[in-house]
């Protein structure tokens, strides 16, 4: 199997449909993410748009009538005699996936600490039961390993918290308990879905700087899903801004903050609150994603893009090269495609964000 | 939770008292008299009136009763078994009716946790959609057609259960009769108890869990089936006290002397044995609310939410 050598994850050409009632739900359509060692990659885009499905896929937390008519997600990591192996997530079966990767290789961080925590165990237990699961010591061993982790992630009082159960402890102390979980076994990947969207906004803040620093002093990989694009500048190496099921623009975080190519990502930006301007011209984007009981015809984003081409409405756009790590799906980047810009607010906007942040480099 | 649980065991009592006055108030001013008044002159009732203490003051009446009852006297009879103490006769009945639902209420809940449970970890599948057929049928079929059915094919077809009960043969003549008294708990256990499942199936908890590599099981055990069987204690709480308390229809097809039938003769004799139904009436809520007080110290052992009262979680 085909991967450069410092990319630890790599979704390619993804494609998941959902059974339902009302019909098939093409809800990811041929979705390709990498993830190098040590970096962190974001998935942005509203809600709908296929994030946690993604991620589920590779943990095998699909829902059951999910079917992957497409792809691979491939996963490279070190055996314990030390040689690389390269594996496909997706063929393995459940039982092997929960044995050799979930917990010890690849973590989890949910976007909810109020019910992802089980409330008749206390969190001592809960926090052990990877470590003794994946036999990485005996019960003392856990024990203090428990008792590390909590301290890791800044719970203090970390003897007397083992004991309560999840009801006893804040939002915030229980999304540090949720991380302390996912570190348990020392894996290579964490992956957030939205983990500070259920928080105060000043929580918010410090369950992020503990994510960056964790990462830092572990080394992990992250992935970090969010629908909050000033969350993502403050964490990704990487941005995958997704839509309606597909990856539509993929860059670095300075290359999609301050080049974005997509007039989606450009709507995605206007939208973010801006402390400095009150300017109402800076809206969110018009009308909703598709539905995608129906597979759209041409661009997704057409009908709610002001700037559609007349081929929006019949081809869907490639991913058009920016630069060697810079992508986007539209066809405004066609060579033979009339020459748009980006909204002037937006532009102005994005060049006085620039110029702050080079003020602290 | 000493503390809680004396509480609850002091509320108890006080609804218990409250319940039984009223009970004694509302037999009294029931339309009927205590005893077959058709066949006796109006001085024979006036003596029997008097004999019994009728025409006192209620507050007299209700004092004399509780005290009697301080003492496990139930008094006795006004109309039935020839004025038998009420003690004997209840002692039999209640140990007929409360063998008898027991084995059901076991059959019952062991059989509707295991179709439950297996139709949850089998959802969509035809376990699943049998288990909800079944479920559908146990609830809406009455038991005693169920029992009727069964003397049609087990007794009278294939003689192997006995016809009717038989004191002497116990547990062989319970097995028809708790069978079909489990068909309701059974079935509403299994519906209740899949639904409860699958919902925690798909909760945040249970996908960590499984994000920590738990699987099979271990994950079934440790958090799925403690979580969905918390509510479960609710639904099962007054079916077992319908079931202990027997079913009047049951008793009488199958011809078991329970409560049941006691309840009824008490009522549809000759005359409204006021006794009677007063014993009745406050052993019904005494089960009850013992049941009830069960289920509430069972709750606080199971849900830590309820026994550790007070939360004392800081910020983050
Ligand atoms: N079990 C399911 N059955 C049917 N459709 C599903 C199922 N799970 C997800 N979907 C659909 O897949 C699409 C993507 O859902 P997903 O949860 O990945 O969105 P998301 O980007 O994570 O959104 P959010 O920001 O709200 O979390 C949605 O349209 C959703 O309706
Ligand atoms: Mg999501």
């Amino acid at each position: 199997m085909e991967m450069n050598e410092n990319t630890i994850l790599k979704f390619e050409d993804l494609d998941i449909s959902f059974r339902t009632n009302a019909g098939v739900v093409h809800a990811i359509r041929g979705v390709n993410i990498e993830l190098r060692r040590g970096e962190t990659v974001a998935i942005v885009g509203e809600s709908g748009s296929g994030k946690s499905v993604t991620v589920k896929a590779a943990v095998g937390l699909l829902d059951g009538n999910a079917t992957v008519n497409r792809g691979k997600i491939l996963y490279r990591y070190k055996n314990d005699d030390g040689t690389e192996k390269v594996v496909d997530l997706l063929a393995m079966s459940k039982r092997e996936l929960r044995t050799t990767i979930n917990g010890s290789r690849i973590a989890m961080v949910f976007q909810d600490p109020m019910t992802s925590l089980d409330p008749t165990m206390t969190i001592g237990k809960q926090i052990m039961e990877g470590i003794l699961l994946h036999k990485r010591g005996d019960k003392a061993f856990a024990h203090a390993r428990a008792l590390e982790l909590l301290e890791l992630v800044g719970i203090t009082d970390a003897e007397k918290r083992m004991k309560n159960y999840p009801h006893q402890l804040s939002g915030g102390m229980r999304q540090r308990v949720v991380i302390a979980i996912a570190l348990a076994c020392d894996p290579d990947i964490l992956i957030c879905d939205e983990p500070t969207t259920a928080l105060d906004v000043t929580i918010q803040a410090r369950i992020l700087e503990l994510i960056k620093d964790v990462q830092d002093r572990l080394g992990l990989s992250v992935i970090y899903i969010t629908h909050d694009l000033g969350v993502v500048a403050k964490v990704a190496d990487y941005v995958n801004v997704m839509y309606a099921g597909k990856i539509i623009e993929v860059g670095t975080v300075n290359e999609v903050f301050y080049e974005p190519k997509h007039p989606y990502t450009w709507g995605l930006l206007a939208a973010m609150p801006d402390l400095e301007t009150d300017d109402d011209r800076l809206a969110s984007i018009p009308g909703s994603p598709p539905n995608l009981l129906h597979e759209p015809v041409g661009d997704a984003f057409a009908a709610r893009n002001a700037f559609a081409l007349k081929i929006d409405e019949k081809a869907e756009p490639p991913l058009f090269k920016v630069s060697d790590t810079h992508y986007a799906a539209t066809w405004l980047l066609h060579p033979d495609a009339p020459k748009v810009e980006m909204p002037k607010e937006l532009q102005t906007r994005l060049e006085r964000a620039k110029k702050e942040a080079e003020k602290y480099q | 939770m000493k503390k809680y649980i004396l509480k609850r065991v002091a509320m108890s009592l006080a609804t218990l008292l409250l319940i039984t006055f009223v009970l004694f108030v509302l037999v009294r001013i029931m339309p009927g008299n205590p005893f077959p008044s058709e066949r006796m002159s109006a001085e024979q009732i006036a003596n029997k009136r008097a004999e019994l203490g009728l025409d006192d003051p209620v507050l007299v009446q209700f004092s004399r009763y509780m005290a009697n009852l301080a003492h496990g006297d139930f008094g006795k009879g006004t109309s039935l078994y020839y004025g038998a103490p009420i003690k004997t006769v209840l002692g039999q009945c209640i140990s007929n009716s409360f063998r008898i639902g027991g084995l059901a209420i076991f059959i019952g809940t062991a059989v509707g946790l295991i179709l439950g449970i297996t139709a949850a970890l089998n959802k969509g599948t035809f376990l699943d959609a049998f288990c909800t057929v079944f479920s559908i049928l146990g609830v809406c079929v009455p038991g005693y057609v169920f029992l009727i059915f069964l003397q049609y094919f087990f007794s009278y077809k294939i003689p192997f259960f006995p016809y009717f009960f038989d004191s002497s043969r116990f547990l062989f003549s319970s097995v028809m009769p708790a069978l079909s008294l489990s068909l309701f708990t059974m079935s509403t256990v299994a519906r209740f108890t899949r639904n409860e499942m699958v919902e925690v199936m798909d909760s945040d908890y249970v996908h960590l869990a499984e994000s920590k590599g738990m699987y099979g099981n271990m994950l079934v055990t440790r958090h799925i089936l403690r979580n969905a069987l918390i509510p479960i204690v609710t639904v099962l709480a007054p079916l077992i006290v319908d079931l202990l308390t027997g079913a009047l229809v049951v008793e009488k097809i199958y011809g078991i002397n329970g409560i049941g039938k006691l309840m009824v003769d008490s009522i549809a004799g000759e005359g409204v044995d006021y006794n009677y139904v007063l014993a009745l009436g406050i052993l019904y809520s005494a089960l009850y609310i013992g049941i009830m007080l069960i289920v509430d110290i069972l709750y606080g052992l199971l849900d830590p939410r309820i026994r550790v009262a007070s939360s004392e979680g800081g910020d983050a």
